[in-house]
């Protein structure tokens, strides 16, 4: 059963991604204790928020450190939403921030065309090139709808660094990265249904 | 393609899900967490736990029937009545909401939501509007449709988005349970006041209400209750009509 660590520190719910991942049939903990994160199988940042309280609250507890560690070491590293986003190196939400780094790119707010922000609803995603998706959990995606709540996309420097796109009013956003063992997806894959399921159980397979 | 979320909305009171008609002379319909599970499975995009009496933390209360809920329900939860502080926002999110909706304690406190929303971020914050209509416009209502304000409706939306509210749900009280169809009038109102996602509430008594909801209001979201609880449509057959015609 492989043991996760579902990172707890103040940003939003995180009972969710943990019933999800009991129902998956890991072994989930809720923790914020940095000392003990290398004792895990893998990593899911959660969260939802600002990006600057996000990595805030990150540093306040000595997780940024621990998850940059982590992820060195080759753990597989899933970061969702906020969490995704806070893998890059920067953000230009309220301020300019600095993230963890560990794909290189910033964070944009979505310039949708005439529709509405947030950008909340049920979307599909696309392969960004055909064979960018097999060996990541990506490959357990069967086309369905999954479910997005963000004003903010991430922008990576490196275009082999997206792993899966989505489109608003028009416009393409990056809705998944992936370097690596270091996996980030912009929509919930824990409140997506049984297809956002499998795509988190193809993350645990990794 | 643009469509709406279906949101199925439970209210609640003393762990049975209830519903009136104008948010009054409630009626027990059922079990909350069966509910919410076969809604669910039909197909909703979201649910939405209305707490009819603030029970917040009681035993059997609105969280604890979320806690339950989202073991089993993998789609995003709101969760509004009885919000009045941070403390019930965090404790909210922590029994597995993702969402809040506020409406009397965002009129007790000016900057509850923008609190709010700059420490759990817009998107967690649903500035809800209950509305009844007064020789024409709408006033906002508060205490689930019991306390008039005073405010104009559509002014008060105006006010939650510049609060910091991340999405605005409105309730037409005098639809609500009416199954007379929504307020198409009151929705497009506060949808073209303000810039964020707008929720219509109140009234659906058939898939082909929330139907013309959605093609004359261009509304975000439609949360349905009355018309799923008594069987007058399901939640497939209302996407099913919904994609027919935006395909």
């Amino acid at each position: 059963m492989k043991r996760v660590a579902v990172l707890e520190y103040g940003m939003g719910n995180v009972r969710s991604m943990f019933n999800a991942l009991e129902k998956l049939a890991a072994a989930p903990t809720l923790t914020a204790d940095a000392d003990k994160l290398s004792g895990f199988d893998a990593i899911v940042l959660p969260g939802v928020g600002a990006f600057g309280q996000g990595m805030e609250n990150l540093r306040a507890r000595g997780l940024d450190a621990a998850i940059v560690d982590c992820a060195k070491a080759g753990m597989p590293i899933l970061g969702v939403c906020l969490g995704m986003q806070m893998l890059l190196e920067t953000s230009t939400e309220f301020g300019a921030h600095e993230g963890l780094g560990l794909v290189p790119g910033g964070v944009e707010k979505l310039a949708p065309a005439s529709a509405r922000l947030p950008h909340i609803g049920w979307n599909t995603v696309l392969e960004p090139h055909p064979g960018r998706w097999p060996g990541t959990p990506l490959r357990a995606y069967a086309g369905e709808e999954v479910y997005f709540i963000h004003s903010f996309a991430a922008v990576p420097a490196n275009a082999q660094h997206v792993l899966a796109e989505a489109e608003y009013d028009g416009v393409r956003f990056c809705a998944a990265i992936g370097r690596e063992n270091i996996v980030g997806m912009q929509f919930h894959p824990e409140k997506s249904r049984a297809g956002g399921l499998s795509l988190l159980g193809a993350f645990l397979e990794l | 393609m643009r469509r709406p979320r279906i949101i199925a909305r439970l209210d609640i009171k003393n762990e049975h899900v209830i519903k009136g008609i104008q948010l009054e002379g409630l009626r027990k319909i059922g079990e909350p967490n069966a509910m919410a599970v076969g809604y669910y499975s039909d197909g909703a995009d979201e649910l939405l736990f209305m707490d009819a009496v603030a029970s917040l933390y009681e035993r059997n209360g609105v969280l604890e029937i979320v806690e339950g809920a989202c073991r089993d329900v993998f789609v995003p939860i709101t969760v509004g009545g009885g919000i009045r502080s941070v403390q019930d926002i965090e404790a909210a999110l922590r029994a597995g909401a993702d969402k809040v909706a506020i409406n009397t304690a965002a009129f007790r406190s000016a900057t509850l939501i923008d609190t709010a929303a700059r420490y759990f971020g817009s998107q967690c914050i649903v500035g809800s509007v209950e509305a009844k209509k007064r020789d024409g416009h709408w006033e906002a209502f508060t205490e689930t449709g019991r306390q008039e304000t005073g405010v104009d409706a559509v002014e008060w939306a105006r006010r939650l988005e510049a609060q910091g509210a991340g999405e605005i749900m409105v309730t037409s009280i005098d639809r609500d349970g009416t199954k007379k169809g929504y307020d198409i009038e009151l929705l497009r109102q506060v949808r073209d006041a303000v810039s964020i996602p707008v929720i219509g509430s109140g009234g659906a008594g058939s898939a082909a209400h929330v139907a013309a909801a959605f093609s004359e209001t261009d509304a975000d979201g439609l949360a349905v209750a009355t018309a799923l609880h008594y069987g007058k449509t399901t939640i497939r057959d209302i996407k099913n009509l919904i994609h027919g015609a935006a395909a």
